[in-house]
Order: structure tokens, then C-alpha cells, then sequence
């Protein structure tokens, strides 16, 4: 009497999700740029910005420059809103996923600010960073973002951003 | 006075992350410094539309303000960036240089109070706008 779908197998289902999250970081050059890369554990986003020369700003410490801090901070709440965004979609079947270059992924969202908290200064190592949306609306959408190096608990920054959403063609 | 300009303009080309985004320092006197960053393929956010990174317009500001910072006549001995809020009010033109102007206009014993403007080759319409706090090292 029912006719509930058997569930996806979970390979198809995480490869999906990998190839989407792929296609919305590789498209980008800044990101390739700076090195940052996601890891993903079910629809939750880690960005990673593995430690690199380029990243220092003063070489005297050294420390990694305040820039290259606000822009991972940046480009993590930039691609979590947007993997919100495409969630609903990329789950239902609603976007197709067998062509997904930037020309049919949906427009990113566009930063309206962006203040970043400098906490402690970023030590030559990796960086790690999560955003949190704290409201996504049909126009605007508001994002924390929290960055550390080796403990969790022990922020070197934090920002918050509000950003205008794509408006999605009918 | 002038050596610590000096040497203000070469300790900013020596910023490996600044250096990497092409930044080059158009000028540096009292508190106000001009720093400009060529249009580059690599740093473009939105493969759609070719426009810069907005991280990029950050790492510039911040990179701007900190200058203005070391060459403002109290003369620090170093700075760091405590707080930068940038608001962007427009996207910057593909292919334009973008110049910001930086001015520290407030230092106490501890904090440096800091404006600062974006301007692609439209000089009438800024690209971005940010105001930050510094910390203060070390004043001699």
C-alpha cells in the first residue's frame, strides 16, 4: 500500500553531494588561488586553508596576513550560503547534476558587508573555518563564521556578513 | 621622519601575501597611505561576471590601513589589525585597477582609529568603504 522510494544507495547519494561541492569550489579562481579547500560530513562544511608562504603578512613573526584571514573567512560563509542554497535542490533531483559548471550552477550570493574580529594572530599552520547562517531569507542572509588553527575552542578570528541572495529564475 | 617612510615602503613590499596579490604602493606620508592592486584573472570571486573577490578588496584594505597606520607621526613600531568592517557598494569593473586610500585619523597609546576607500577607474563612485581599529606596539 505504500509506495515509498527504496532509499538512494549512500555511494550515490554522497557522490552527488561531493560532485555539487566540487563544482561550486573549482569554479572559482580566488579560491584556487589562496588554496582553500572543503570537507564535507553530511550537509556540514569545514573550509581548510592549508598554510602557505604567500599567506604571510608579516615575516618578522611570522603571522598570516590579515587579508588572506578575512578572505578565508570570506569564501567559507560565500560557499556555505550557497551550499544551503542548493541543498534543497540538489537532494530532490530539482538540479540536474550530470552538467554543473558554473553556467548552471545559480549565481553566488554578493557580500553587502563583512567584519571580520581579529582575535589572536594566525600562526604559520593550517586554518580551519565553519560559517553558521543565522538567517536566510528570500532576499538577504546573515552568516557568523569562526576560524581556528590548533584547538577548536581558541578562535584566532571570527566575522559576520550579510550578503543579497540570487534571485532564483522562475 | 623621512627614513621612517622609507622604510615603511619597503617593509610593506616585503608582505609575502601582498606582494602575491600584486599590491604596489602609490604613496605613503602622515597617516595616509595609497596602495593600488592590478586587475588579475586569479583573483576573480564570480567566474560569471569576472569580478574581483571581495577577500581580495580585504586583504587590500586591510593591507592599506595597516600601512597608514606605521606611517602615521606618532610613529608605532608595529601594528596589527583588531577589527576591519568593509561594506561593498558595488561590484568593481573586470578589468580595472583598484586603488585604496587609507587614513589613520585617531591614534591613543593603544588603538589606531582608521577610514578607508576603494576606488576602481571611476574615482567619483567608490568600489568599497572600511573602518578599522589597530593596535598600537611598542611607541617610541
Amino acid at each position: 500500500m505504500s509506495t515509498r522510494r527504496p532509499p538512494e544507495p549512500v555511494q550515490v547519494v554522497k557522490q552527488r553531494r561531493d560532485k555539487v561541492l566540487r563544482a561550486m569550489v573549482d569554479g572559482v579562481p580566488y579560491i584556487r588561488f589562496l588554496g582553500i579547500e572543503f570537507e564535507r560530513r553530511g550537509d556540514e562544511l569545514t573550509g581548510i586553508m592549508p598554510f602557505k608562504d604567500s599567506l604571510i603578512g608579516n615575516p618578522m613573526l611570522p603571522a598570516l596576513h590579515g587579508g588572506a584571514t578575512a578572505a578565508f573567512l570570506e569564501v567559507t560563509a560565500i560557499i556555505t550560503l550557497s551550499w544551503g542554497m542548493l541543498w534543497e535542490d540538489m537532494e530532490s533531483g530539482a538540479l540536474d547534476v550530470t552538467n554543473l559548471d558554473h553556467a548552471h550552477l545559480p549565481r553566488l550570493p554578493k557580500t553587502i558587508d563583512f567584519t571580520v574580529d581579529y582575535l589572536r594572530s594566525g600562526l604559520p599552520r593550517d586554518a580551519y573555518a565553519r560559517a553558521r547562517i543565522n538567517r536566510s531569507g528570500r532576499r538577504y542572509a546573515s552568516v557568523h563564521v569562526e576560524a581556528w588553527q590548533d584547538n577548536r575552542a581558541r578562535l584566532f578570528a571570527q566575522a559576520t556578513g550579510h550578503f543579497v541572495m540570487p534571485q532564483r529564475s522562475e | 621622519m623621512t627614513d621612517k617612510i622609507k622604510l615603511a615602503a619597503s617593509f610593506i613590499k616585503a608582505l609575502p601575501h601582498s606582494a602575491a596579490l600584486g599590491m604596489q604602493l602609490q604613496s605613503i606620508e602622515a597617516g595616509t597611505a595609497v596602495i593600488s592592486m592590478p586587475y588579475n584573472d586569479q583573483l576573480v570571486g564570480d567566474p560569471k561576471t569576472g569580478v574581483i573577490h571581495g577577500g581580495a578588496v580585504s586583504a587590500l584594505m586591510d593591507t592599506c590601513c595597516g600601512a597608514a597606520v606605521m606611517s602615521h607621526p606618532s610613529n608605532p613600531a608595529g601594528t596589527a589589525t583588531m577589527d576591519l568592517r568593509i561594506e561593498y557598494l558595488r561590484a568593481a569593473v573586470p578589468g580595472q585597477t583598484i586603488t585604496t586610500t587609507a587614513t589613520c585619523y585617531h591614534v591613543t597609546r593603544s588603538v589606531a582609529f582608521v577610514r578607508a576607500q576603494a576606488m576602481d577607474e571611476d574615482s567619483d563612485n567608490p568600489v568599497a568603504i572600511a573602518t578599522g581599529t589597530f593596535t598600537v606596539e611598542g611607541k617610541r
